[in-house]
């Protein structure tokens, strides 16, 4: 071991990258706070990890992209004709500059979801945390609409509508049974690119509600009403992203 | 609704990541498509054996792959032998990140030449950068995508950021800089 190193490197890294747990990382903050290498480290892993933000995230050329798409069979899932509009899934680095363009073309101006509802808010993002949780997000894996939907059949006492998102940048990863607001609810669950959206869905009688949205610890969460089920879409995608899939779902047949 | 939409599900998300990965590999654009055409071929033929698992990571490791099997083929016979780089010191060898270049890199905010630091890496630092930072992969994932330990992820990202710091700190002195 050199004199540069405290042994500790590695795992400062590691705390640094997000990769320790809870104990581990305690373990490590005693050392941590006293040793002059690891506040140096520290700093220089900060300062090159920002300067890698402004690496070139290579992006290709749209026509690739559909090209590519239709030869693996997007053009089947899809059940819109193959235009300009279908777009093909981008990385969550690119999400601020895709944040921006989307909320350009969002038609939906979304609303704060009112103080009183908050309870509600909670429960649903402590339940898709907890569903996060290895294991535990996916009673049906199924990235097919006409096996997650009679799936549901005999479980509950109403039928989620099921769709499929995929030509869309939205991937069904299957369903889940949940227990919320005091009743069994069915859970779709989507993906886009890192990210895990959830789709709670239940029976109402409340009148139709147009999409509002709220945020809680770093989770999105948009809320409607339509055709007698209550709907909230739940994820860490940002808002401008999620509100996308909401539109695109809304929009779907 | 048979397995070809399966497959457009597990692929169709990380079309992006497959290409930004491939271009870093390859250092083109035209080269990249190339191999990620060639990866989708290959991950469609593999797709039976995919057991539902990280679909991001399979399928950059199969880019990952294929990229290297393209370059080898490219560069003749021995070029498979270059991307087995023996690691050069294990973990006990780990030279002091932080003495002074960390301010370098803060100051050049020129995107070329970040970029220019990076192709100059070697291939194994390279991917393992690019897919910690630039796709956000954890290291148990990069672990699969490159088939090696954790514990050399861990290493070899750290060879990565040093001699990142430790380039950007000899352009200083160079006075290459704006």
């Amino acid at each position: 071991m050199s004199s540069d190193d405290c042994g500790k490197l590695l795992l400062l890294q590691a705390e640094l990258d997000g990769e320790l747990d809870a104990a581990e990382s305690a373990a490590l903050a005693e050392h941590r706070a006293t040793c002059p290498i690891c506040r140096r480290n520290e700093s220089a892993i900060i300062a090159a990890r920002q300067a890698l933000q402004r690496a070139t995230y290579h992006r290709p050329d749209p026509e690739f992209l559909r090209s590519l798409a239709g030869g693996i069979g997007a053009d089947r899932i899809g059940a819109d004709k193959p235009s300009p509009r279908r777009r093909v899934p981008f990385p969550w680095r690119g999400l601020a500059t895709f944040g921006a363009g989307a909320a350009l073309a969002a038609a939906i101006v979304l609303t704060v979801l009112p103080a009183g509802r908050q309870d509600s808010i909670t429960a649903l993002v402590d339940d898709h945390v907890r569903a996060l949780q290895p294991g535990h997000l996916l009673d049906v894996v199924s990235t097919n609409q006409h096996t997650v939907k009679p799936w549901f059949d005999g479980k509950l006492d109403f039928a989620p509508p099921v769709r499929d998102l995929a030509a869309r940048g939205f991937p069904l990863l299957g369903g889940r049974l949940d227990y919320l607001h005091g009743r069994s609810v069915a859970v779709l669950v989507y993906s886009h690119g890192k990210h895990v959206l959830e789709l709670f869905v239940w029976p109402t009688s409340a009148a139709i509600e147009e999409p509002a949205s709220a945020a809680r610890n770093g989770y999105n969460v948009i809320h409607w009403t339509a055709n007698g089920m209550s709907f909230s879409a739940v994820s860490d995608l940002e808002a401008a992203g999620l509100e996308e899939f909401v539109r695109d779902w809304r929009q779907t047949p | 609704m048979g397995s070809d939409d399966a497959f457009a599900a597990v692929a169709l998300p990380h079309l992006e990541a497959a290409f930004n990965l491939a271009r870093w590999l390859t250092g083109s654009r035209a080269d990249a498509e190339d191999v990620v055409q060639e990866a989708m071929v290959r991950a469609l033929t593999y797709f039976p054996t995919f057991r539902g698992g990280n679909s991001r990571a399979w399928i950059l490791q199969i880019v990952r792959n294929t990229a290297y099997k393209a370059l080898a083929a490219r560069r003749g016979a021995h070029g498979a032998g270059e991307f087995c780089l023996e690691e050069a010191g294990g973990i006990e060898d780990i030279p002091d990140l932080g003495a002074g270049p960390e301010k370098a890199l803060i100051l050049s905010d020129d995107l070329t030449r970040i970029d220019a630091l990076i192709e100059g890496l070697p291939a194994e630092l390279r991917e393992t950068l690019i897919l910690r930072e630039l796709e956000d992969l954890s290291y148990r994932e990069i672990s699969q995508v490159t088939a090696v330990p954790i514990g050399t992820v861990m290493s070899r990202l750290w060879r990565a950021r040093r001699m990142l710091a430790k380039a950007a700190g000899e352009g200083e002195k160079q006075g290459d800089r704006r």
